[in-house]
């Protein structure tokens, strides 16, 4: 029901339900400033955090987009295609398996994550496969089973904790600021906490206004914390599987609308960066930058926008806390105009702390003020219709950009 | 050279024992005869059968309980001091009066298994092995600290001795201390842990919560009610309709323990431990009282009497611990009175010697005030616009 709902998003008859993706010509691994190696057929990037400065050129043609461009290789490899199709929530399912199997201290707490297999089927099988010590049904106490989390992850632990839906880790506000955010900077680096916390959010299909929460906004000043919103299943499985290994608390946010994406991801084992954007379409006249699910919005209007002359650079920022200033700061220096696009409130959301960043940090590059087009301060009704109108539709999007680049 | 010796012996990084003492003479008892003690009062139980009222103890172990709470003592009256001459802001919460819940639990249990507590977690910091200098510069928030200066009184951990803290909002540690309970069962350590809180924080839903998953999960998790009685101003009766806080685990059984008898505490928690490692969680109220009041800005006096206070420590109640601990070393001959009045006085030097070295460490560089935000040391800005781990300045 969902997918068929996002085939109807994407608006592309004939196509089918894919994520967009770069089309790239030829690789120039010279100018690649991430390591990557060849083996036998497929090329493969591992994007690390520590990126050493230069090599990548400001102009984007030589950029390395993705850490794996199997397109280039299923250019030139054998018959059939590279890589295995799958849903967004198996992409994750499977970054999860594979993270449990190698690491034998990650486990996965929440409300029906074991025997039911996952509200959302993201940890389907894994209790079969790991037991009930390491996948843990928990009861509803979302306050408390962070709590627990948290203090497993003190010990040593990397415990992967899934709200059935981001709101309902409001109730567990004060672990994950006070214990899971502060308690590296308080005890003097003694503890470390690498937990992950996910779960999905955002506004679904009328499902009403505390099941549409949005809560980047509420984390984004804890310090201490990481976030990341996944996208398609590529960056979903590359990003749950960074967080799990990374020494620091991330929160990961899924949308609910996503899960039923397909995508074509690689056989290989690969990791994303946490701290790095994606270039989802490169371009010239202006620079979008969006997360989760307005990316398709975006996308969407991306092809009225070409349609009409329009030269749009899209950009999936992914990287909520701290922002990838640096894939940002190019794509600002070569088009002088920005609209942020998301699904945030308008109050206090990720587009406003973002704009700030970039007036302190690219004043002196913009040609026009920055847009932000974010969902309303409203609660999320339930109708239909009024629910359409609290986010961003992509005909305010086109209306946006021919705004910007008048 | 004998004064080098005594002086490194009393800067030495376990200063819970004293060292200069062990090569003293007792009057009679050998170190290590078996003394069998009876506690106070008898333990009560909640749905389990409570363990022996005869505590087996020794006299270096009674000793040991002297000094130990001595050394307790003066650390929070010196830190009192400390705080009236502004070298201390903020909060200090002190513990003096409850010094024998954490030095009886120490006796009952090793380095292994976890304690965590709330923000009155000076004297269980220095029980778990933490030393006098870092306590009093993390207090006075000095480099020398033991969070580096960055944390405060509230805040004092030691990894290395499983003691997870030191926590400002009260409940929230012990779902913490069941998820290290959890990970002790995960990693099948044969360890507990003790989770403490107080008769204020005994009403948190998070308590309940995380005592239901933990019984469900048969955790080795001991929750530990330090109940003295007030939550800052307001009396056990004025905030819980039921203030019997071993019995509020319902399912789970309890324990009620003389709090200012450290054989009663030394009896409870090693009986908890084998209960726990076998069975899952088991509540502990240790009913105990403190002498100041809720914090340094509180006089303690509002809501309750000096009589009521002298009256629990001396006059009639007498159960102050250290006195308690005093009279039966008198009464079984293991030290002369003199010879406990000498431990006094060397106690005192150390935490004089403890301070004055505390001073001298310096305020922390401006640079930590962005270390240690994330692993890896990102600082204030792990990316920026440059890609280089950048370390914000201040302006």
């Amino acid at each position: 029901m969902a997918s068929l709902q996002m085939a109807a998003l994407l608006s592309a008859p004939s196509t089918p339900v894919t994520s967009d993706r770069v089309r790239l010509g030829p690789l120039r691994l010279s100018a690649s400033s991430s390591s990557a190696a060849r083996n036998g057929g497929a090329l493969v990037v591992r994007s690390e955090a520590k990126v050493s400065g230069g090599g990548v050129s400001a102009r984007g043609l030589s950029l390395i987009t993705h850490a794996v461009a199997e397109k280039a290789a299923a250019a030139s490899s054998a018959d059939s295609k590279p890589g295995h199709e799958l849903l967004l929530f198996e992409a994750l399912r499977e970054g999860l398996d594979e993270e449990m199997e190698r690491d034998p201290t990650v486990c996965v707490m929440g409300e029906d994550v074991g025997h039911y297999g996952g509200s959302y089927k993201v940890t389907k099988g894994l209790a079969t496969k790991y037991g009930d010590l390491r996948v843990l049904d928990t009861p509803i106490a979302e306050n408390s089973f962070t709590g627990m989390g948290i203090g497993s992850a003190m010990t040593g632990l990397r415990p992967v904790v899934e709200g059935m839906n981001m709101g309902f880790l409001l109730l567990a506000y004060n672990q994950i600021s006070n214990n899971c955010g502060m308690l590296h900077y308080t005890s003097g680096g003694q503890f470390k906490i690498p937990i992950v916390i996910r779960g999905p959010g955002g506004v679904g299909r009328q499902l009403g206004a505390e099941h549409s929460q949005r809560l980047e906004s509420y984390f984004q000043s804890i310090p201490g914390l990481q976030m990341v919103a996944c996208s398609t299943p590529y960056n979903a499985k590359g990003l749950m599987k960074a967080a799990i290994r990374s020494e620091n608390p991330v929160v990961l946010f899924e949308h609910v609308l996503l899960y039923n994406l397909k995508e074509r991801i690689p056989d290989e084992e690969y990791v994303l960066s946490l701290e790095e954007a994606e270039m989802v379409r490169p371009g010239e006249h202006v620079t979008i930058l969006t997360y989760s699910r307005m990316r398709y919005h975006v996308m969407q209007a991306a092809k009225t926008l070409v349609n009409k002359g329009y030269d749009p650079e899209v950009i999936d920022i992914r990287s909520l806390k701290p922002f990838d200033l640096y894939t940002i700061g190019n794509s600002i220096k070569k088009t002088h105009r920005v609209l942020i696009v998301e699904e945030c409130m308008r109050t206090g959301g990720i587009g406003a702390s973002l704009r700030s960043a970039i007036i302190d940090n690219f004043w002196d590059y913009l040609d026009a003020p920055i847009l932000c087009l974010s969902s309303q301060d409203v609660p999320t009704p339930y109708a239909g219709t009024l629910e359409n109108w609290t986010v961003v539709q992509p005909e305010q999007i086109v209306a946006a950009v021919e705004q910007l680049c008048k | 050279m004998a004064a080098a010796l005594l002086r490194r012996a009393s800067t030495s990084p376990s200063a819970s024992l004293l060292r200069p003492l062990s090569g003293r003479l007792f009057s009679s008892s050998s170190d290590e005869s078996v003394l069998s003690i009876e506690t106070s009062v008898p333990f009560t139980g909640h749905k389990i059968e409570p363990p022996s009222r005869m505590v087996d103890t020794t006299p270096k172990e009674l000793l040991s309980f002297f000094s130990d709470m001595a050394l307790m003592r003066r650390m929070e009256i010196a830190a009192d001091s400390l705080y009236k001459a502004k070298l201390i802001r903020g909060f200090c919460h002190l513990y003096d009066g409850q010094e024998a819940v954490a030095v009886g639990m120490e006796a009952a249990i090793t380095k292994a298994d976890g304690i965590i507590t709330a923000y009155r977690d000076h004297c269980t910091f220095l029980g778990r092995g933490g030393n006098l200098v870092q306590a009093f510069s993390e207090l006075m928030g000095r480099q020398a600290g033991c969070s580096n200066g960055k944390g405060g009184s509230m805040h004092f951990y030691k990894k290395d001795a499983s003691f997870y803290g030191g926590h400002g909002i009260v409940g929230a540690q012990v779902p913490l201390g069941c998820g290290v309970a959890f990970a002790q069962k995960y990693n099948k350590e044969g360890a507990v842990t003790f989770a403490l809180y107080g008769d204020g924080a005994a009403n948190q839903g998070q308590l309940f919560e995380a005592l239901n998953i933990s019984a469900l999960w048969d955790l080795p998790a001991i929750l530990v009610c330090e109940n003295n009685h007030y939550g800052m101003g307001t009396a056990e009766w004025r905030a819980a309709k039921s203030p019997a806080y071993y019995k509020r685990g319902d399912y789970v059984p309890g324990l009620k323990v003389d709090g200012m008898d450290a054989l009663a505490v030394k009896q409870a928690c090693k009986f908890a431990k084998e209960y726990a490692l076998a069975n899952g969680p088991i509540i502990l109220e240790m009913d105990t009282y403190r002498y100041h009041g809720h914090s340094m800005s509180d006089p303690g006096s509002t809501y309750r009497t000096r009589d009521e206070i002298s009256g629990v420590r001396q006059v009639s109640q007498e159960r102050d611990p250290i006195e308690r601990v005093r009279k039966l070393i008198l009464a079984h001959d293991i030290a002369p009175a003199s010879e406990l009045k000498d431990i006094e006085k060397e106690v005192r030097k150390q935490v004089d010697d403890a301070i004055a070295q505390a001073k001298e460490s310096p305020m922390p560089d401006a640079s930590e005030l962005f270390t240690n935000v994330y692993v890896k040391g990102y600082g204030a800005e792990s990316f920026g616009a440059d890609r280089k781990e950048i370390r914000a300045t201040l302006p």
